[in-house]
C-alpha cells in the first residue's frame, strides 16, 4: 500500500510540473501577475510531491519490503543499514528518481532565493524547469517505474552490486547528479532570457552564482568518481576515458568554458550570444551523459543495468531540448549583439581562448565517445578509442592552458600589454624552468614530460599569487587590503591553484609510478621504490554480508616500520562475485597500494600487484580546491547586492526593448 | 586579427585531433576473424570470446597465464602476464587487447572481464553469433 503512495504522489508531480510548465509562462506573455506568481509555490509543491515518493521508496528499503520489484533487486535482508539507504540510487529506477528529486530541489531552491529577480524572468525560469520535469517524471513514469510491485514477493532479495557497497557510493553520485541537474538552472536561465530576448549584465549576474554551484558540485562528483575508481577498482588508476567518465567530463569542460563567458558578459556585456549557447550545451551534453549511461549503448565499467527501450525516450527528449533550444537561438540570437570591443592583448581574449580551448577539448572527447558508437551501430566495425588518442589531445592543449591561465588574470580588460606583464613575471619563468629541472631529478630521473609538467604547474601556481600581490601593491595597509579582495576574485584565485596542485599529481603520478604485479610467498620481501614489503600471509575473515581471504603486508623503510597493509578478496554470497578490496597506505607524497591476486599454492603463495604511486593525491586535492573556489566566488557580496542594481538596469531594458 | 587567431589556433586543433585519431584507433577481431588473417600485421587490437573450458595454464612464475579464446568456431591461444579480473573464468566472456606474435600467440597487455556474472560484453556476444552462423553450431544465447 504505501508504495502506490509513492507512485501516487509521483503522478500528482507530474500534474503539478505540467502545471507548472504551461501557467507561467502564458501568464509571462499575457502579463497576468498571479499567473506568473504561481511558478514560486509551485516548485515547492513539486518537490514536496517528489520528495515524498523517494521517502517512501527509502521506506520501502528500510523494512525490506520485497515485494517492491526494485527493492528486491538491489537489497536484501543482510545489507547493512547504509546501502539499504544508498541503495535507493544503486540502480536505474531509483537514481532516475534521485535525479528528478534532485532536479525539483533545483527548482526550489531558485525560487526560494531568486526573491531579486523580476517575476516575468523567474516565471519564465522555473517554467522551463517544469517543462524537463516534465520530461523526467513521464520518463520514470513510463519506463522505470520504481514502485512496480513484484507479487509473489520473494522471501529476500538479491543484493546491490558489491562494487557499489562502498563510501564512495554513497556521495559520488548525488554529487555528480548536482552537477548534472544544476546546470538545468543555467539553461532554464539561458532559455527565458532568449524567449524575453533580453540579455544583459544584470541577467548574467543572476544566472553566474547558479552556475558556479552547479560546476563546483560536478567537479566534486567527477573528483570522488576517479577516488572511488582508484581504490575500489583494484587497479590503482584514476582515470580511464571510460565513455561514462566522459559523459560526465563533457559537461564539466562546457561548465568551466560558461562559467569564465558568464565572467566577460557580466563585467563587459561581452559573449553574449555565446554564454547562452554554452549554457544551453551544458545542459544538452548532461542529457547526453544521462542518455550514454542509462541506454546501454556502452561497454563499460559502468554498464550495470540497461534496457534500450529507454534509451530510446531519452535520446527524443534531448532531441526535443536540443531542437527546441537551438531553433529559438537561431530566432534571437542576431538581437543578442555584444558592443564591446577588445583587443588580442585583453582578458577578453584570455577568456574567449579559455573558451576556445575548453570546447575544442569537449569536442574531442565527444567524437572518442561517439564515433565507435556511430561506426558499431551502423555495423561498419567495432573500435575503441583509448589513452593514446586523448594523451595526443589534452597535453598539448592543456599546456597551452596552463600557459596562458595565470598571465590572462593579470590582463587588464579591453586592452593591454602582455609582453610588459610577462617581462615583469621574467623572474617566474626562471624559477619555472629551475623546477621542471630539479623537481624530476629528485624523483630519480630527468624525464622531460614531467619537466614540463612541472614547470606549467609551477608557473600557474606563481602568476596566479601575482594576481594576489597585484592587489596589494599600491595599498599602504596590507592586511585590510587582503581582507577586502572580493571572494569572486579568492574564487578563481583558488581554481587555479587547483590546476597547479592537479598537474603535479598528474605529471608525476603518471611518469614515477612504479607497477608490479608478482608472486610471493609468506615471509618473503618485495623491496621497491625504498620500501621493503613483508608478505605475512593470507588469512579468513568475516564480513556483514561477505567472506573474504585477506592478505597482509608490512612496510618497512630503513628498518622502521611504515604500514601494515590488509587487502582482501571478498566473496559476497548473496551474489556470486568476488571483489578485490586494495588495501592503500595514502600519504601527500606518495601512496603505496596493495591488492591481492589469486593463491597459487594452497595458501602459501599469492599473486598480488604492488603500487607505489607519488603525489596521486595532488590529483583530487587539486580538483577539490577547484571545486572549493567555485563556492568561494558564489559568496561574493555582489551577488547578494542584486536587487538595488538591478531594479534601474530592468527599467532601461524595458524601454529599449 | 582576432578572428585570424583563432581561424589558426582552431584549425590546428582539429588537425592535431584528427591526426591522433587516426593513430590511435584499437580494432575489435573475434578468433575467427584472427585465424583467418584479418588483422594487419602487428596491429594492436581487441580479441574477445569466451575463456575455453580447462584451457587455463600458469608458468612457472605465478603470474604469467596463458589460456584459449574461442568463438566457439575458432581458437586462439592468449598469454598474459598481471593479475586477472576477479571475474576472469574459465567459460566465461572476457575481451583481451594486445598483438600477435610470431607464433601466432595473442600477447596480452590488458584482460578485461566485467563485474557482474550475468553480462557478456556486446562484442563477444556478437562474435559468438557469427561463428556460430559460419560453423553452422546452434546460436548461443546470452542474458
Amino acid at each position: 500500500m504505501i508504495a502506490e503512495l509513492g507512485h501516487f504522489s509521483l503522478i500528482l508531480a507530474l500534474c503539478v510540473a505540467i502545471l507548472l510548465s504551461v501557467v507561467p509562462m502564458i501568464g509571462s506573455f499575457i502579463g497576468t501577475y498571479s499567473w506568473m506568481a504561481l511558478s514560486r509555490p509551485a516548485s515547492l509543491v513539486l518537490v514536496l510531491m517528489v520528495g515524498i515518493s523517494y521517502a517512501v521508496l527509502t521506506y520501502s528499503f528500510l523494512i525490506n519490503d520485497f515485494s517492491v520489484k526494485y527493492v528486491a533487486n538491489t537489497s536484501n535482508l543482510s545489507q547493512p543499514l547504509i546501502y539499504r539507504i544508498t541503495g535507493v540510487w544503486g540502480s536505474h529506477e531509483g537514481s532516475l528518481l534521485l535525479w528528478m528529486l534532485i532536479l525539483a530541489l533545483w527548482g526550489a531552491a531558485v525560487s526560494v532565493f531568486s526573491r531579486a529577480v523580476p517575476m516575468q524572468m523567474i516565471a519564465r525560469v522555473l517554467s522551463v524547469m517544469g517543462m524537463i520535469s516534465v520530461g523526467f517524471l513521464l520518463f520514470i513514469l513510463l519506463t522505470s517505474n520504481p514502485f512496480d510491485r513484484l507479487i509473489p514477493a520473494p522471501v529476500d532479495g538479491q543484493s546491490l552490486n558489491p562494487l557499489l557497497q562502498d563510501f564512495g557510493l554513497v556521495i559520488h553520485p548525488p554529487m555528480l547528479y548536482m552537477g548534472y541537474v544544476g546546470f538545468s538552472v543555467a539553461f532554464a536561465f539561458a532559455v527565458a532570457a532568449l524567449i524575453g530576448g533580453r540579455l544583459d549584465m544584470a541577467w548574467a549576474r543572476w544566472m553566474r552564482p547558479w552556475t558556479n554551484v552547479a560546476w563546483m558540485f560536478l567537479t566534486f562528483g567527477i573528483a570522488l568518481g576517479s577516488w572511488w575508481a582508484y581504490y575500489e577498482l583494484g587497479w590503482g588508476g584514476w582515470w580511464f576515458w571510460d565513455p561514462v567518465e566522459n559523459a560526465s567530463f563533457m559537461p564539466w569542460l562546457i561548465g568551466t568554458a560558461l562559467i569564465h563567458s558568464l565572467a566577460a558578459t557580466e563585467k563587459r556585456g561581452a559573449f553574449k550570444a555565446w554564454t547562452v549557447l554554452l549554457a544551453v550545451t551544458a545542459f544538452s551534453l548532461s542529457l547526453l551523459g544521462t542518455f550514454l549511461v542509462r541506454s546501454g549503448v556502452l561497454t563499460s565499467v559502468h554498464a550495470f543495468a540497461n534496457d534500450p527501450e529507454r534509451g530510446v525516450f531519452i535520446l527524443g527528449f534531448l532531441g526535443v531540448v536540443v531542437g527546441c533550444s537551438l531553433v529559438l537561438y537561431a530566432w534571437r540570437a542576431p538581437q543578442l549583439r555584444s558592443n564591446t570591443e577588445f583587443t588580442v592583448q585583453s582578458r577578453e581574449a584570455g577568456l574567449l581562448f579559455n573558451n576556445v580551448a575548453m570546447v575544442v577539448l569537449c569536442a574531442s572527447v565527444l567524437l572518442g565517445t561517439l564515433y565507435p558508437l556511430v561506426l558499431d551501430s551502423l555495423g561498419i566495425a567495432k573500435i575503441s578509442v583509448g589513452l593514446p588518442y586523448f594523451n595526443a589531445i589534452f597535453v598539448p592543449l592543456a599546456a597551452a592552458v596552463a600557459l596562458v591561465v595565470g598571465v590572462g588574470a593579470l590582463v587588464r580588460w579591453k586592452n593591454d600589454n602582455v609582453m610588459a606583464i610577462v617581462k615583469k613575471m621574467s623572474w617566474a619563468i626562471v624559477v619555472s624552468v629551475i623546477a621542471g629541472i630539479a623537481v624530476p631529478l629528485m624523483m630519480g630521473g630527468f624525464k622531460p614530460a614531467a619537466a614540463l609538467g612541472v614547470a606549467l604547474a609551477c608557473w600557474v601556481f606563481l602568476t596566479t599569487l601575482q594576481g594576489v600581490f597585484e592587489r596589494l601593491k599600491n595599498r599602504n595597509n596590507k592586511l585590510v587590503a587582503l581582507f577586502s579582495i572580493p571572494a569572486g576574485f579568492w574564487g578563481m584565485t583558488l581554481g587555479h591553484l587547483g590546476i597547479a596542485v592537479f598537474s603535479v599529481g598528474v605529471s608525476l603520478t603518471s611518469l614515477y609510478s612504479i607497477e608490479t604485479d608478482l608472486r610471493m610467498a609468506r615471509g618473503e620481501v618485495h623491496e621497491m621504490a625504498g620500501y621493503q614489503f613483508e608478505f605475512q600471509g593470507v588469512e579468513q575473515v568475516q564480513g556483514p554480508n561477505y567472506s573474504a581471504d585477506e592478505g597482509l603486508l608490512v612496510v618497512t623503510r630503513n628498518g622502521v616500520e611504515v604500514a601494515q597493509l590488509a587487502a582482501q578478496k571478498r566473496d559476497y554470497s548473496s551474489q556470486m562475485g568476488i571483489m578485490t578490496e586494495a588495501a592503500i597506505d595514502p600519504g601527500l607524497t606518495r601512496d603505496l597500494f596493495f591488492a591481492l591476486g589469486e593463491s597459487l599454492n594452497g595458501n602459501d603463495e599469492w599473486s598480488m600487484r604492488i603500487y607505489y604511486k607519488p603525489y596521486v593525491r595532488w590529483i583530487w586535492l587539486g580538483a577539490f580546491l577547484m571545486g572549493l573556489g567555485g563556492l568561494i566566488a558564489v559568496t561574493d557580496r555582489r551577488y547578494r547586492k542584486v536587487k538595488v542594481r538591478q531594479t534601474s538596469r530592468s527599467e532601461s531594458t524595458v524601454s529599449a526593448t | 586579427m582576432l578572428v585570424c587567431l583563432m581561424v589558426i589556433g582552431v584549425g590546428g586543433a582539429v588537425a592535431l585531433i584528427l591526426n591522433a585519431f587516426q593513430n590511435s584507433i584499437q580494432l575489435f577481431y573475434s578468433p575467427t576473424e584472427v585465424v583467418e588473417g584479418k588483422v594487419p600485421d602487428g596491429a594492436e587490437f581487441k580479441i574477445g570470446g569466451l575463456v575455453a573450458a580447462n584451457s587455463v595454464v600458469r608458468d612457472a612464475d605465478g603470474i604469467t597465464v596463458q589460456f584459449e579464446l574461442t568463438d566457439n568456431g575458432e581458437t586462439v591461444p592468449v598469454r598474459y602476464t598481471g593479475i586477472l579480473p576477479d571475474l576472469f573464468r574459465e567459460g566465461q566472456g572476457t575481451v583481451s587487447v594486445g598483438s600477435l606474435n610470431d607464433e601466432g600467440v595473442f600477447v596480452a597487455k590488458k584482460v578485461l572481464a566485467k563485474h557482474d556474472e550475468n553480462y557478456m560484453p556486446p562484442e563477444v556476444a556478437d562474435a559468438l553469433q557469427k561463428a556460430g552462423e559460419k560453423h553452422g553450431a546452434t546460436t548461443v544465447n546470452f542474458q
